[in-house]
């Protein structure tokens, strides 16, 4: 029993591991989208968050100092998609698609520029990377049957970027349903008009909540650079921007059930490995490839509404124009 | 297309303003490049003597550009009906599926001309058959096309993987891919045609797929512009609930519309399957379905303008391999980067010089600017 309990706890462990960032870009997704912009660019923005932070890691030595360049990075983007779709009215798909396509070319480019890795950067060490934090007394705990490795393996050890982001989950939940803000916000994402009309600016607002989502997926950006990994790999994000938006939609907007999504799929990533060539009672065995791909059909499955329905902001894609 | 709330006259509107956006796309580019501490006059140089220099050269610029033609078609009748088909790559991918299968179960049997037209239609079938689900969902269910097509792509990568390592796979081979295809399979390579004719050219992966692209062009212009079809794709294009009003079924139009922007798109695996690789093998359509999406945009959705738009993005990545070639500086990435650019200023930021166009139109010629 010690050992299967012992994978449990390790599978679990590498769960939380791999959906820090899903949870942080979704919850970036489910702010912008609350406020009625589309944003397709998170895969972009994390990607450019991870180049931007393992580069200014290295070259300061210091994780904080990439973190905050990661951010920058994003925010920047951010901006841009704003500027795109809020200021001059341009299709949120279409500006989305244009930042993710620039940074997948921009990162490697910058990348050889600048450290003639082919498109890598140098490996992160010491201060460079975020380190595991261990909890006091994790490894006095670590013997005790059952709550020992629940503390000291899967409790404790994680990078504080990990802490952050499961976090982020309440203080989003608060920030949308507690403050004047979230009110403004979810009234600018299935309203605009009578946000408008209220005396509020939905530019105002939409280019906020553009800037939350800016610092949200800086964090998940460089959490892959400097957290998870060490260094900066081209495509290092891997497409895990749109299992966020997946998640996102899987859990309908809200920001619990968004955290509950994105952990089903960081689960599913995890167990895919450890179930490849494992004979499963009743199913057989079960391809990789398939478990790699049931994030994207059950959200596919969730959309066409087999599973309760998954309803949109209503304004949200649609840019507003004020009448006159 | 012109827009019809513009207030500019057709020409600026069609031909001038897309010109300087692409523009701006490529100054910036320039810029990028000055920045990286490289001369962008010379790298322009290299560029188009790398696309249009030689022979060889420039078949390899109308071997990408046949792609970019079909996936760019795809985006444009999809735009057509007011619809985002971000799924071309899926499309691209299990299109070429399709005709490897129909090459793999038949190429002993049947002679070229039989298989040619069985791996078209294979093509635009499994591709059609990819974009059919997401717009079924789109149009009886109401579930975001663009959300779905992007999950399709992923689920097309996840499924040609298991397909390639688990089934396809030619046996006893470590690396996953089919067996190669018999070569009644293949569709002749430019170099081989025009020298039956006598005209000797360099080899280059340029098949006669780029016939069926310019044919399909014209399929899609007579069916935009001039078939009930066409009329109400562009109908629920411009106002799905006022199309209602006409008789027109949005949701049937929605298939329709989606179907055939699978089908193009799937005929990528007619150029890449049996024209050239002449067997299954992963990652054949990467980043072409992408790219569509910025051909249809240069090309305001119209064939010609795609011709022109896939032309430019073929010599981009024919002159962008040669530049990385002889500058090592330059990885194939920058041409990534420009087609990000120019995906943002024609299209995401096609409207932001509108305005001061019209300002500045007005000041030029009071009195002509046209009522809107």
């Amino acid at each position: 029993m010690g050992e299967d309990f012992l994978l449990i706890i390790l599978t679990f462990d590498a769960t939380i591991r791999v959906s820090v960032p899903l949870i942080l870009a979704a919850l970036a997704g489910l702010i912008v989208e609350r406020s009625g912009v589309i944003d397709i660019g998170l895969e972009g923005k994390m990607l450019a968050a991870a180049f931007a932070a393992a580069a200014a890691a290295y070259a300061t030595n210091s994780a904080w100092l990439g973190l905050g360049a990661g951010i920058v990075a994003s925010v920047l983007l951010a901006l841009l998609h704003g500027f795109a779709c809020i200021t001059h009215r341009g299709n949120q798909i279409v500006s989305g698609v244009a930042i993710n396509i620039l940074v997948s070319g921009l990162t490697v480019l910058l990348g050889i520029s600048w450290f003639s890795l082919g498109g890598q950067t140098p490996p992160l060490t010491g201060d460079a990377r975020f380190k595991s934090l261990t909890f006091p007394g994790a490894e006095a705990v670590r013997d005790i049957p059952v709550l020992g490795p629940i503390y000291s393996e899967l409790l404790s050890g994680h990078n504080i970027l990990v802490y952050l982001a499961f976090l982020t989950v309440p203080m989003v939940w608060w920030l949308v349903y507690r403050t004047r803000f979230g009110l403004r916000l979810r009234a600018t994402g299935e309203n605009p008009a009578a946000v408008d009309t209220a005396g509020i600016s939905v530019i105002r607002m939409r280019y906020l909540a553009l800037i939350l989502c800016g610092i949200l997926c800086g964090i998940a950006g460089s959490y892959f650079s400097t957290g998870h990994g060490a260094g900066f790999l081209r495509e290092m994000t891997a497409g895990k921007g749109f299992i966020a938006l997946a998640a996102m939609i899987f859990g309908k907007w809200r920001p619990v059930p968004v955290l509950f999504a994105c952990l089903l799929f960081g689960f599913l990533d995890a167990i895919a490995i450890r179930l490849q060539g494992v004979e499963l009672p009743l199913i057989g065995e079960m391809p990789v490839q398939f478990i790699q791909a049931l994030p994207y059909i059950l959200t596919v499955v969730l959309l066409a509404g087999f599973i309760g329905r998954a309803i949109a902001p209503k304004a949200s894609g649609v840019p507003y124009v004020k009448e006159h | 297309m012109a827009d019809p709330s513009s207030k500019l006259p057709t020409w600026v509107d069609v031909g001038l303003l897309p010109l300087i956006n692409v523009a701006l796309a490529f100054v910036v580019s320039g810029l990028l490049i000055a920045a990286l501490g490289q001369d962008p006059f010379e790298a322009t140089w290299i560029m188009l003597r790398g696309a249009f220099g030689y022979e060889e050269s420039l078949g390899y610029t109308f071997y990408y550009t046949t792609n970019f033609i079909f996936t760019g078609l795809a985006v444009a009748v999809a735009f057509h009906a007011g619809l985002f088909n971000i799924g071309g790559e899926g499309q691209a991918y299990i299109g070429g599926l399709g005709v490897a299968i129909a090459c793999l179960a038949l190429d002993q049997y049947l002679p070229f001309g039989l298989l040619l037209p069985i791996c078209i239609l294979a093509a635009a079938l499994f591709g059609a058959g990819w974009a059919f689900i997401p717009a079924y969902l789109l149009a009886k269910r109401g579930s975001h096309v663009v959300i779905t097509t992007i999950m399709f792509n992923f689920i097309a990568a996840s499924l040609m993987v298991y397909l390639l390592v688990n089934v396809m796979i030619k046996p006893g081979q470590m690396s996953p891919e089919s067996r190669e295809f018999t070569s009644n399979a293949w569709l002749p390579y430019m170099h081989e045609v025009l020298g039956w004719f006598g005209w000797e050219v360099a080899q280059s992966p340029l098949n006669l797929s780029l016939l069926w692209a310019l044919v399909c062009c014209v399929l899609v212009w007579g069916l935009i512009w001039h078939t009930r079809w066409g009329y109400e794709i562009r109908a629920v294009g411009a106002n799905a609930d006022a199309a209602v009003y006409a008789g027109i079924s949005p949701s049937k139009i929605i298939i329709l519309a989606m179907c055939l922007s699978g089908a193009l798109s799937g005929f990528v695996g007619i150029n890449e399957i049996m024209g050239v690789q002449h067997r299954l093998l992963l990652d054949f359509a990467a980043g072409y379905g992408f790219t569509g999406i910025a051909v249809s945009l240069m090309g305001r959705n119209h064939p010609v303008g795609i011709i022109l738009a896939a032309l430019l993005f073929g010599a981009l990545y024919q002159g962008g391999a040669e530049l990385a070639f002889e500058n090592s500086a330059f990885s194939p990435d920058l041409i990534v980067v420009i087609q990000g650019l120019v995906v943002l200023f024609s299209g995401a930021l096609s409207y932001m010089l509108r305005g001061p166009m019209e300002r500045l139109y007005l000041r030029l010629s009071p009195g002509r600017l046209v009522e809107g």
